[in-house]
Order: C-alpha cells, then sequence, then structure tokens
C-alpha cells in the first residue's frame, strides 16, 4: 500500500515543470485570487497561522508566527529569502520540488512576500543543484510572461520581483543568518540572534528565511483553507511532512506522510525495512544533524516532532538515514566528523578546534593508533563544543556522534582495545597509522604530525608550583542539557 | 593581459548586479558566470570581478577562500565530485572512489596526464536517496554501480578521442 501525497501530490505529475499543466491543476489561482480580490497581508497570514504550519527545514518554528514578526510600519524594504540551500546529510526533499514542481514554490514565495509586504525574493540555491536552479529559472521567465511576476500584478498595485541566487558548497549557508551572509556577498558565518532576521536581516532591512517546504505547502493551504490542513497531523505537528529515506534500506526515496503516523507501519510497509533483509541496527530520523535511535525507541515512535522528541531524538529535516547490521558506527562517526569538520565556518573556537579534535580522535581510533582514553576525550570535546557556539552546527556534531557511542558503546570499547572494527573486522584507516611510532609521540592532537622536539613537560627538572592549583584545562564544565 | 570575461559576460555581472541593494551581492554570481566560463577561478579572474563590481578586492579573494565550490586551479575537462558523506558511505561510496583510483587511474585532488579527468571527494550533494551518486560538472550521476561507472567513464574517455581525432 502506498501512502497517497497529498500538499505534494505535483511530485508525482509528469511535467508539472511547464506552466501550462501547472495552471491546469489549479495553479496560481490562488495567487491570481489574492492579487484580484485584494485580499489583505493579515488574512493571508492568519490562514498559515490558523493552519498550524511550522518550518519544514529542521528548526519547526512555525511559519505564520514568523512572518507576523515582520514590523509593519517598518519603512525599510521587505525580503523573503527561501533556503533552498538543502545540504543536510540524508536530505533530499528539496530537490525534488525544485526539480519536479518549481511553480507550486514560487506561488508560495509570492504569496509569503505579499503577506509580509516584500517586494524582492530571492530563492537561494545551493551550487550544485544546477538542474533544480535551470527548473527554477525556467518557471520564473514562464511566470513572469504570464504577468505572475512583476510590476502591477493584475492591477493590484502590488510590484514583486523573485530572483535566484546560488550558493556554492556550504554547508554552513543554511542556516538563516550565514545565508544572509552568503546573500550579501559575505563568507557565510552565522550571526548573532538577536537581532532576528525578521526584523534586522538581509542588508539590515526585516528579512523572512522559509524552507522550501514550507512555502511550497503554503498554496494548498490558502486554497484550502485552514481546516483542511490541520485534519492531518497531531494537535501540535500540523499536517504532513515530506520525509527522505536513505541508507540501509529496501525502498529509499521522498515519501509524504501526515505528521503523527506510526513509525512502524512507515517502515514497514513503505520501505519494506532493512535492504536485503538485513536486522535493523539504529536510525538517524532527522538528517544527519540528530540523535541516533536504537530500534525499539525508533519502531515504537510515531512521525512528529513531539513524539520523536520524547523518544530521544529529532524530527529535524526528515532526512532518515537507516543502518543495518552491517554498518560500523565508528566508521559512520568518522564520516559525519569529517563533515562537520569541513564545514565548520571557523568562526566560533569550540567548534572550528572542536570538530578537528573530534574527527582526529575518531581517526585515530580507526587507525588503531586511539589513546587509550579515547572514547572519554570525545566525550569530554563533547561537553565543551555542546551549547558553546553561535549556530546549532556545533551541536550537530555531538548529537549524532555521542549518541552513537551512548547507545553502542561496546563498539567503540572494541574499536579501542583490540584496534580494529567490531563488525568488519578490519582496521580501515591504517595506511594513516604513524609508523614506528616515537615513545614520546602524542596521539590526538589535531594535527597529528610527528614533532622533531619533544615539548611534553619533564616534571622532574620543573619545580612543579601546588599552589597554582590544577591546571585550568581540567576544570569540569557543567554537563550538557 | 589581464583576465577578462567576455563582453556579454560581463553586461551580465553587472544586469545581475542590479538585483541587489548592494553590488557586494553580486560576487558569487560573478563568481558562477567566471566559472562557466573558465571552469576555475584565478586570482586575477577575482580582481576582474571586484573592478566589475566596484567592490574590494579582498571581499572577493575571502569569498572564493571560504565557497569550496569554486575550485582554485584548473580542472579536468571531466571534474568528478564523489559523494562520500553518510549515505553513499553506506551504500559503497569508498570501494567506488577505490575503483576510480584503481582501475582508471584517476587519483584524488589531481588532474589526469591527459586533461581529462579529476577526482575530489565531496560531502553530501543531497541525492542519498539515489546513492552512491557522483556530480560530473553540472550533472548528477545516481544509482551507480560498478559497471555503470565504468562505462560512463570509457564514453568519456571516447568522445573525447573523437574530438581529437
Amino acid at each position: 500500500m502506498a501512502l497517497e501525497k497529498i500538499v505534494f501530490k505535483n511530485l508525482d505529475i509528469p511535467e508539472m515543470t511547464e506552466l501550462k499543466k501547472y495552471e491546469e491543476h489549479g495553479g496560481y489561482k490562488q495567487w491570481k485570487r489574492v492579487m484580484q480580490d485584494k485580499v489583505t497581508a493579515d488574512e493571508v497570514i492568519d490562514v498559515v497561522k490558523a493552519s498550524g504550519l511550522r518550518g519544514r527545514g529542521g528548526a519547526g518554528f512555525p511559519t505564520g508566527l514568523k512572518w507576523s514578526f515582520v514590523p509593519k510600519d517598518s519603512p525599510k524594504q521587505k525580503y523573503v529569502l527561501c533556503n533552498a540551500d538543502e545540504s543536510e546529510p540524508g536530505t533530499f526533499k528539496d530537490r525534488e520540488i525544485l526539480e519536479k514542481t518549481p511553480h507550486q514554490l514560487i506561488e508560495g514565495v509570492l504569496l509569503a512576500a505579499y503577506a509580509i509586504g516584500s517586494n524582492t525574493s530571492y530563492i537561494y540555491l545551493r551550487g550544485e543543484f544546477v538542474k533544480g536552479w535551470k527548473m527554477i529559472e525556467h518557471a520564473l521567465a514562464q511566470a513572469r510572461e504570464a504577468g505572475y511576476i512583476g510590476k502591477n500584478v493584475f492591477g493590484s498595485g502590488y510590484d514583486i520581483d523573485v530572483w535566484t541566487h546560488r550558493g556554492a558548497g556550504a554547508y554552513i549557508c543554511g542556516e538563516e543568518t550565514a545565508m544572509i551572509n552568503s546573500l550579501e556577498g559575505l563568507r557565510g558565518e552565522p550571526r548573532l540572534k538577536p537581532p532576528f532576521p525578521a526584523v534586522e536581516g538581509f542588508y539590515r532591512s526585516p528579512t523572512i528565511v522559509n524552507n522550501v517546504e514550507t512555502l511550497a505547502s503554503v498554496p494548498l493551504i490558502i486554497e484550502n483553507g485552514a481546516d483542511w490542513y490541520t485534519q492531518y497531523g497531531t494537535e501540535k505537528s500540523r499536517g504532513t511532512k515530506l520525509w527522505s529515506v536513505s541508507g540501509h534500506v529496501q525502498n529509499p526515496g521522498v515519501y509524504e506522510v501526515p505528521m503523527g503516523y506510526p513509525m512502524k507501519k512507515f517502515f514497514e510497509e513503505e520501505l519494506g525495512g532493512c535492504w536485503n533483509g538485513n536486522k535493523l541496527k539504529g536510525v538517524i530520523p532527522g538528517g544527519s544533524s540528530v540523535p541516533m535511535m536504537t530500534p525499539d525507541e525508533f519502531l515504537a515512535c510515531t512521525m512528529d516532532y513531539e513524539n520523536i522528541a520524547e523518544h530521544g531524538s529529532m524530527l529535524g529535516s526528515g532526512g532518515m538515514i537507516v543502518f543495518d547490521e552491517t554498518a560500523c558506527l565508528v566508521e559512520a562517526s568518522t564520516v559525519l566528523a569529517q563533515f562537520y569538520a569541513h564545514e565548520s565556518c571557523g568562526q566560533c573556537t569550540p567548534c572550528r578546534e572542536g570538530c578537528a579534535w573530534v574527527l582526529q580522535q575518531l581517526k585515530d581510533i580507526e587507525a588503531g593508533q586511539p589513546v587509550p582514553m579515547a572514547k572519554d576525550v570525545l566525550l569530554s570535546v563533547f561537553e565543551q563544543i555542546y551549547g558553546n557556539t553561535i549556530c546549532p552546527l556545533g551541536d550537530s556534531i555531538v548529537m549524532p556522534i555521542k549518541s552513537m557511542i551512548e547507545k553502542f558503546p561496546e563498539e567503540f570499547e572494541y574499536y579501542i582495545r583490540e584496534g580494529k572494527s567490531m563488525i568488519t573486522g578490519k582496521t580501515r584507516l591504517a595506511h594513516l597509522a604513524v609508523p614506528d611510532k616515537p615513545e614520546n609521540f602524542r596521539r590526538g592532537q589535531p594535527f597529528n604530525y610527528p614533532r622533531e622536539q619533544d615539548y611534553t613537560t619533564d616534571f622532574d627538572k620543573v619545580a612543579h608550583d601546588v599552589s597554582r592549583g590544577p591546571e585550568p584545562m581540567f576544570t569540569k564544565l557543567p554537563p550538557l542539557d | 593581459m589581464a583576465y577578462q570575461l567576455t563582453a556579454e559576460s560581463q553586461a551580465r555581472v553587472k544586469d545581475i548586479a542590479t538585483r541587489y541593494p548592494h553590488p557586494m551581492s553580486g560576487i558569487l554570481p560573478a563568481m558562477h558566470i567566471v566559472m562557466a566560463e573558465t571552469g576555475w577561478v584565478s586570482r586575477e579572474a577575482c580582481d576582474h570581478v571586484a573592478e566589475l563590481l566596484d567592490v574590494p578586492k579582498i571581499k572577493v579573494y575571502e569569498a572564493l577562500t571560504f565557497y569550496t565550490y569554486f575550485p582554485q586551479k584548473p580542472v579536468g575537462k571531466y571534474h568528478i565530485q564523489f559523494c562520500h558523506n553518510i549515505s553513499c558511505n553506506l551504500r559503497g561510496a569508498e570501494s567506488f572512489i577505490q575503483h576510480l583510483k584503481d582501475k582508471h587511474d584517476i587519483q584524488e585532488d589531481e588532474v589526469t596526464d591527459d586533461g581529462l579527468f579529476c577526482l575530489h571527494r565531496v560531502e553530501c550533494l543531497g541525492a542519498c536517496g539515489n546513492a552512491p551518486m557522483m556530480q560530473v560538472n553540472d550533472d548528477y550521476y545516481e544509482n551507480l554501480t560498478l559497471e555503470s561507472m565504468d562505462e560512463l567513464i570509457e564514453g568519456w574517455k571516447k568522445s573525447a578521442g573523437n574530438g581529437k581525432a
């Protein structure tokens, strides 16, 4: 039995990239109605508010509420920025929308822009999505020609421009303030909040940043009303969510699932379980940045923000990554750490240095040369990263890897003790091991160069000043949470 | 002679810059145009972009060194970017990268002697459901098997050979 797509039924209709086809299926009707009938911006916001739509990029912030934060009386230009910089490992739902139903997204952008009184909108796509970018450009050209975008749309006196802007391979630009910096031509470094973008964003003007899936949901909500949307989902998590499923699963792909749907049913009936009939080991349910769930937790939860949180993880972006019994979690941790170490923007020290430390520790484990207490070193580095950075990227390396270590400690302990993987029986990064390791060589440095000179302190020669107390670096920090 | 975009591209850069409140925003679009023309972004190209947009050169260098999408040295005719992130890793990306190195002698971060290929490991390209996958120039190649990848590589080698003859 296949789940029917509801809000994104356009994804299954071929040639939806063409304006004609989209109009045949009721496209741009709402935009036209809003323009011609002079529906007020507040009415649009009220419907979206009542629908309970929440940001689908990962944070889950109520969309209507976000829109209402834009100061109405501000004399500044206002902007809508569509976040199509989808780079979270395991997430590939937005790409489907961009490539298959770009007009639906554009109509959503137009409605959002009208709701907050913006005359210019940008769609920030990740640079690698060349096809998606061409599709959006194609759709924008058609919409301009048909008069949906431009000056004085349908005689309403409202002007609107929508432009695309391509990113260039920086994961961090998916964070809204980093995206704004990037759009200003700067390095994609997140800003401190407050001020929130809704008040001071793009060139210090009020800016709303919304995910592709969020904006693409708006036209149907306006068309069918809030009540239609709220019939799906649970009390707090309304509507439907796109889930992108990858990894060791029989049927990977993008699924639209009503919030609150039982995970077990979804996993068994839609996804067909693990591939090759293997046994399930764990699942990262919401993009690589959220904690891993054990099979028990995973199969017991329902697919909404609250219930997944109750079971120890987060819904995030809905990028579900499935691990079967053949997956080595130490290897998976290294791969993830590599990603975050590479993508850290370098602004905050805990994240920049911490990610590199975590990666080095994990590489040492996989090279068969860890420090004996490598697991504790990792956990202590996590404590020093978590919550100490401007944006959540630092937390994002902590959550999945920490949960793997805590939920599958024996795998890490085995690798550290035996110098090989408990699952594959191999030392994956043996080629990185330091040959003829000098006795005083200190592993676990972010940069693992053998040193010519020994910088370690010789305590016999240095008079130890007891009055100084313990070294500050060993001071205990408050625990997580 | 110093690096210059074609007159048409220069006009496009200037036109795109008008879409934003400040020409600074035109830096990334301009570099995408440079990349479409030359395949990589040089220091001279940065200077040129800075002049076109009338922004400080340092701002363009800053952007270039932050955004990994722009190669800072020439790439092969077929720029292979292989995803090695978690979903692709679970479906065997490492063995594919090894296969490229062993069978086709395409080494990481190097351009092959004939200038045809270069291989870079990249982080998630957002096609996890069809892992393993790679991006070659602008296009995605998904649901790869070793055979289908061999076929692609051989095909490119052949078409390049025909081009020369």
